[in-house]
C-alpha cells in the first residue's frame, strides 16, 4: 500500500465568537490515498466545510487553524507560509463549493476564468491555456466547448456551472481535490450526472478525493471510505462497506435509519429522525457530544469515550 | 444530448439560423447588442425628457419670481419704458408662447444678448466652458486617486488602523465648509509658504487648490461606497474561487474584487462630476478662477438673467448627459446588463 | 486556572445574555462616534438656547474704536474678548454664540420642509409602484439634474435674501434624497410578509403606510434626516458666503467669514473660528447620523 498523499493529525478551527471560541473542528485526523475518495459526512454545523476550507487554508479570517500536521504529498501545509501555500492552491491541490451560481466572477468570461489559474501556476502562453481549457471543458460534458469560452456565467445553467466549476479545478491537474457539497444546490437529476462526473474524473485522472457532504445517498454513490463528523469531531471512520453494513457510532446508526431503502422502507413507514439538537460547541467540551441525543447514554459518557477499533473501522463511543 | 438539453436556447443562440450574411448578421446583432441598445435608447429617451422638464423649470422660474422687463429697463426706468421693454420683448404674450419661442430659439444655439456684457449669451457661455471642464476633471481624479486607494486598503484590512484614518478622513472631509476648506488652502499655500498664486486661471498652478478644494469634498463619498463594495465583493464567494485557484493577492484583489466592486463607483463618479460642475460655482468665486461658475455669479450679482438661465440650463444638460453616460458604462462594464 | 466564585460566574452569565433593550442601550454608549456627535450637538443647543445668557456682549454693537482685538490666545488679546472683535468692533464670541441659532433654526427648518415633501413622494412612490413610482423617479431625476447651489443662489437673488427666503428655497430644492432612500426602504418593507397579511386582513392603504410601514423605515428617515440637516447647514453657509443668503448685520457663520475675508492676512482668527464651529457642528450631526445607523443596522456599516 503507497503512502496516503494526505494526512491530517490533530487539526482544530476555533473561531472566536461572543462569549468564547467556537470549536467548530476539534482535533481530527484523517488520510486520503491517491485514487480514494474520502466522504466526511454530518449535519450542518458539524464542522465539515470548516475542515475543508482549513486544508485549503481559505477559512474566514476570524477562524484559527491549529494542526499538529498537515501532510500532502512532501509538504506540511500547517508549516507553509501564505505565498507557498499559494502556489500549491489551484495546482497541486483544487476546490470546488456548493454555490455554482455565485461561485464564478460575473464580470469575466467562461474562458478567462479558466484560464487564469492555469496561466499563473504553468506560465504558459495563452494559446496553450485556451486549448487546456477547451479540452477540460469538452472531458466535463460541455458540447461546444470553443464558443462556450466567450460567454459569462449567468449565461449557463446551474449545472453547467457547476461543471465549468469541475473543469476549472482539474485545469492544473491536481493530485487533491475538496469538494464541498459539490451537488447540493442542483436539481436532482443534475446531481447524479455531477456525482457520476466527479467519480470518473477521480479514477481517470487518479487523483486523492475529499468530498463533504450530508447527504448519504451522495456517499453511497462515491465513497470508498467514510468519516462521519459529530460537533466538531469524527465519530467514526472506516471503508464505505463497513460504515453501511456495520455501522457503531449510535450516531451513524441514527443517520442511516433516515434514509428510506428501496424495498425494505414501505411506503408509510415511519423514518427514523434523531431527537435533540446539536449542542453548542463555545467553551470547554468535555464527554461524548451525542449524548444528550443518544438512546444508549450513560453515566460513563460524561467522561471522554475512548476510540475503539477493528482493521480500518474505528469509532469514538464507550460501545464496543 | 443531456447538457445541450439543460441549457436551453440562450436568446436563440442555439436555435437554427438561416445561413444568408443578413440573416447571420441579424442573429449576431440581436445575440449581443439588442439588449444593450434597447436600454441605451430608453436611457436616451429619458434624458430627453428630463432635459426638457429642466428647461420648463428654468423658463419658468425666471418669468414667475421676477419681472423681466423692469430687470432689462434698469432702475432709472419709468413704467411707460417697463411697457415699451414689455411689448418690444414680447413678454405680454401667454407665458407657453414665450416658452415655445425661447425653446425654438435655444435650440437653434441662441441665447439672447447677456444684459450686462451686451454680447451674445452663447458665445460668453462657450468661452468659460473649457476653465470649468478642466478644473472639474482635475478635482475628479484628485478624488478618485485619493478615495479609491484607501477604500481598498480600508476593505483589505477592517478595523486596523489604516481603515479608521480612512473613516476618520471621510467624517472630517464631509464636515469642512468647500469655501471655508478653500480660504485655509490660500492662507497656508499662497499667503504662508507662497507656493501657490492666490487667484485667477492663466497656469495650471491656478488650478491646484481650486482642484483639492472642490475635490476632496467628492472623496469621502467614493472611499465609502469603495469600501462598502469591496468589504462586500470581498466575502463573495467567487472570491473565494479565486483565492483557491491560487491567484496572487494583487490579482484577486484587484482583478476579482475591486473589478466588481468599481461599477457603482463609476457610476458615482459621473454624477459627482456633475455635482462638482455645480459647486464650481463656489470655489470659482473664492479663486476668482475664471470659469463657468464665477461667470454664474458675476451674472446672478448683475441681475443678468439670460446668462444665468444659460449657465443653470447648461450645467442641467451636462449633468443629464454624463447621468447617461453613467447608465451606459455601467450596460457596458456589467455583462449582465450588456448581455442578456 | 484561579478559582471564580459561584456568584460572579452567574453575573458573567447574565452579562452575556443581555436583552435587546440593553443591547441596543449597550450599543449607542459604545459607539464613540455617536456619544462625541451627541455631547457637541448638545453643547451647540446649550449656545443657541442659552445665547442671551452666555454671550458676553451685544452681537450687533459696533465700537469703531475696538475694532480687530485679537483673540485670547494672542499676545494682545483681552478677556473682556476672549474672541476678538471683528472689523466693525463686534464682540467675536457674542457673534458666533448668536450664529449657532441660524445655522440650527435653517438645519431644522430645511430638514423638516425638504423631509415632509421627500417622505410623501418617496413612501408613495415605494408602496404605489408603477405610474406613481415613475412619475416620483422623473420628478427626482429632474430635480438631480439640476445644480443646487446656482438654482439657490438664483432664486434667492430674485427674491431677495432673508433667513425665511433661504429656509424656503433649499427646503423646497432639498428633497432629493429623502425621496431615493424612502422609495427604496419602502419597497424593501413593502415585499415583506406582514404587510401582505395587513392587506388580506383588508386594511385601508393609509392605514398601511403609516401603521406598518412608516414605523419601519423610521431609521432611515432619521439617518437622511441627519445628512440633510448637515448639508442645508453647508449650504446655508455658502451662499451667505457668497452674499446671497442671510443678510448682514445677522451673525450667520458663512457671513462672518466672508466679512472677514478682508483681513485674512493678519487677522485669520476672525476666519478659523467660525469656520471651525461650522465644521464641529456638521461633524457632530454627521457623527450622530452615522451612529444612528450603525446602531438600528450594525451588519450595514460602510
Amino acid at each position: 500500500m503507497s503512502d496516503p498523499l494526505l494526512s491530517v493529525e490533530g487539526l482544530s478551527v476555533d473561531i472566536p465568537v461572543a462569549g468564547g471560541t467556537l470549536r467548530a473542528v476539534r482535533d481530527i485526523s484523517f488520510q486520503v490515498k491517491r485514487g480514494e475518495t474520502l466522504c466526511v459526512v454530518g449535519e450542518s454545523g458539524c464542522g465539515k466545510s470548516m475542515t475543508a476550507l482549513a486544508l485549503m487554508d481559505l477559512l474566514p479570517r476570524r477562524a484559527k487553524r491549529r494542526a499538529q500536521s498537515l501532510r500532502f504529498g512532501k509538504n506540511d501545509l500547517a508549516t507553509l507560509d501564505a505565498k507557498q501555500m499559494n502556489a500549491l492552491r489551484g495546482d497541486r491541490m483544487a476546490m470546488i463549493f456548493q454555490e455554482p451560481m455565485t461561485a464564478l466572477n460575473p464580470a469575466y468570461t467562461i474562458g478567462n476564468q479558466l484560464e487564469e489559474a492555469y496561466q499563473r501556476h504553468r506560465k504558459a502562453p495563452a494559446d496553450e491555456a485556451r486549448a487546456r481549457a477547451v479540452h477540460l471543458l469538452e472531458k466535463v460534458g460541455i458540447a461546444n466547448a470553443g464558443q462556450r469560452l466567450g460567454q459569462y456565467p449567468h449565461q449557463l445553467s446551474g449545472g453547467l456551472r457547476q461543471r465549468v466549476m469541475i473543469a476549472m479545478a482539474l485545469m492544473c491537474g491536481p493530485d487533491l481535490l475538496v469538494a464541498d457539497e459539490p451537488t447540493t444546490a442542483l436539481d436532482v437529476t443534475i446531481q447524479a450526472q455531477i456525482l457520476l462526473l466527479l467519480r470518473q474524473l477521480q479514477r481517470e485522472l487518479d487523483m486523492a478525493m475529499v468530498l463533504i457532504t450530508h447527504d448519504l445517498g451522495v456517499v453511497a454513490r462515491v465513497a470508498d471510505r467514510v468519516a462521519v463528523m459529530y460537533a466538531g469531531q469524527i465519530v467514526e471512520t472506516g471503508t464505505a462497506a463497513e460504515i453501511f453494513s456495520s455501522p457503531r457510532h449510535p450516531y451513524t446508526r441514527g443517520l442511516l435509519a433516515c434514509i428510506p431503502v428501496p424495498g425494505k422502507t414501505k411506503r408509510g413507514d415511519e423514518l427514523g429522525s434523531i431527537p435533540g439538537i446539536v449542542p453548542s460547541l463555545v467553551g470547554t467540551l468535555v464527554g461524548c457530544s451525542f449524548r444528550e441525543r443518544c438512546g444508549f447514554s450513560a453515566a460513563i459518557c460524561a467522561a471522554d469515550p475512548p476510540v475503539h477499533s477493528a482493521a480500518s473501522h474505528a469509532w469514538r463511543c464507550v460501545l464496543r | 444530448m443531456l447538457v445541450r438539453g439543460e441549457i436551453g436556447p440562450v436568446n436563440g443562440a442555439l436555435q437554427p439560423v438561416s445561413r444568408h450574411p443578413v440573416a447571420l448578421a441579424l442573429a449576431f446583432a440581436q445575440r449581443y447588442s439588442c439588449a444593450m441598445l434597447t436600454y441605451a435608447a430608453k436611457r436616451l429617451g429619458l434624458a430627453l425628457l428630463v432635459a426638457l422638464a429642466v428647461s420648463v423649470i428654468a423658463f419658468t422660474l425666471l418669468h414667475v419670481s421676477s419681472d423681466v422687463a423692469a430687470a432689462i429697463a434698469g432702475e432709472a426706468a419709468t413704467a411707460a419704458d417697463i411697457e415699451f421693454i414689455r411689448k418690444a420683448y414680447g413678454f405680454d404674450r401667454p407665458l407657453i408662447v414665450q416658452y415655445f419661442d425661447w425653446l425654438g430659439r435655444t435650440l437653434t444655439g441662441d441665447l439672447g444678448q447677456s444684459l450686462y456684457y451686451k454680447k451674445d449669451v452663447a458665445d460668453i457661455v462657450l468661452s468659460k466652458l473649457p476653465v470649468t471642464l478642466i478644473l472639474g476633471a482635475i478635482s475628479l481624479a484628485f478624488a478618485v486617486l485619493l478615495s479609491i486607494p484607501l477604500g481598498v486598503l480600508a476593505a483589505v484590512y477592517p478595523n486596523t488602523w489604516i481603515d479608521r484614518l480612512a473613516l476618520f478622513l471621510a467624517v472630517i472631509g464631509q464636515a469642512l465648509p468647500s469655501f471655508w476648506f478653500a480660504l485655509v488652502l490660500i492662507m497656508l499655500f499662497s499667503l504662508t509658504l507662497r507656493w501657490l498664486p492666490v487667484s485667477g486661471s492663466d497656469s495650471w498652478a491656478h488650478f491646484v487648490m481650486p482642484a483639492i478644494a472642490l475635490g476632496y469634498y467628492a472623496a469621502p463619498a467614493f472611499m465609502r461606497l469603495t469600501r462598502a463594495g469591496m468589504m462586500d465583493v470581498l466575502s463573495a464567494d467567487f472570491v473565494r474561487t479565486a483565492r483557491a485557484k491560487g491567484l496572487s493577492p494583487t490579482s484577486v484583489v484587484f482583478k476579482h474584487a475591486l473589478r466588481n466592486a468599481i461599477i457603482p463607483v463609476m457610476a458615482l463618479a459621473a454624477v459627482q462630476l456633475g455635482f462638482m460642475l455645480g459647486g464650481s460655482i463656489v470655489i470659482e468665486t473664492v479663486f476668482a478662477l475664471d470659469g463657468l461658475g464665477y461667470l454664474a455669479w458675476q451674472s446672478i450679482r448683475h441681475n443678468d438673467f439670460p446668462v444665468t438661465q444659460a449657465i443653470v440650463l447648461l450645467l442641467s444638460v451636462v449633468y443629464i448627459g454624463l447621468t447617461l453616460l453613467a447608465d451606459l458604462l455601467n450596460g457596458w462594464l456589467d455583462p449582465r446588463i450588456r448581455v442578456q | 486556572m484561579a478559582t471564580v466564585p459561584l456568584t460572579e460566574i452567574g453575573a458573567l452569565d447574565i452579562a452575556l445574555t443581555p436583552g435587546p433593550g440593553a443591547l441596543l442601550r449597550r450599543r449607542v454608549f459604545g459607539h464613540a462616534g455617536l456619544m462625541v456627535g451627541l455631547a457637541i450637538l448638545a453643547a451647540m443647543f446649550f449656545l443657541a438656547f442659552a445665547a442671551p445668557l452666555l454671550a458676553p456682549h451685544d452681537p450687533y454693537d459696533q465700537d469703531l474704536a475696538r475694532r480687530l482685538i485679537p483673540p485670547i490666545w494672542h499676545e494682545r488679546g483681552t478677556w473682556i474678548h476672549p474672541f476678538g472683535t471683528d472689523g466693525l468692533g463686534r464682540d467675536y464670541l457674542s457673534r458666533l454664540i448668536y450664529g449657532s441659532q441660524i445655522s440650527l433654526l435653517i438645519g431644522f427648518a430645511v430638514m423638516a420642509i425638504s423631509g415632509v415633501i421627500g417622505l410623501l413622494l418617496g413612501i408613495s412612490a415605494g408602496y404605489f409602484g408603477g405610474k406613481v413610482d415613475m412619475a416620483v423617479t422623473f420628478l427626482v431625476t429632474t430635480r438631480l439634474s439640476m445644480p443646487v447651489v446656482l438654482v439657490a443662489l438664483a432664486v434667492v437673488a430674485l427674491l431677495g435674501g432673508s433667513l425665511t427666503v433661504v429656509i424656503l428655497v433649499l427646503g423646497l430644492l432639498k428633497w432629493d434624497r429623502f425621496a431615493v432612500v424612502i422609495r427604496g426602504a419602502t419597497m424593501q418593507v413593502r415585499a415583506l410578509d406582514y404587510v401582505a397579511a395587513a392587506e388580506a386582513a383588508g386594511a385601508s392603504n393609509l392605514r398601511i403606510l403609516f401603521a406598518e410601514i412608516l414605523p419601519n423605515i423610521m431609521n432611515h428617515l432619521i439617518v437622511v434626516a441627519t445628512l440633510e440637516m448637515a448639508s442645508a447647514i453647508l449650504l446655508e453657509a455658502a451662499l451667505s458666503f457668497l452674499g446671497l443668503g442671510v443678510q448682514p448685520p445677522l451673525p450667520s457663520w458663512g457671513l462672518m467669514i466672508a466679512e472677514a475675508k478682508s483681513y485674512m492676512f493678519f487677522s485669520f482668527w476672525l476666519i478659523a473660528i467660525p469656520g471651525v464651529a461650522l465644521s464641529l457642528l456638521v461633524l457632530a450631526i454627521n457623527l450622530v447620523g452615522d451612529g444612528i445607523r450603525d446602531v438600528t443596522a450594525p451588519e450595514n456599516r460602510a
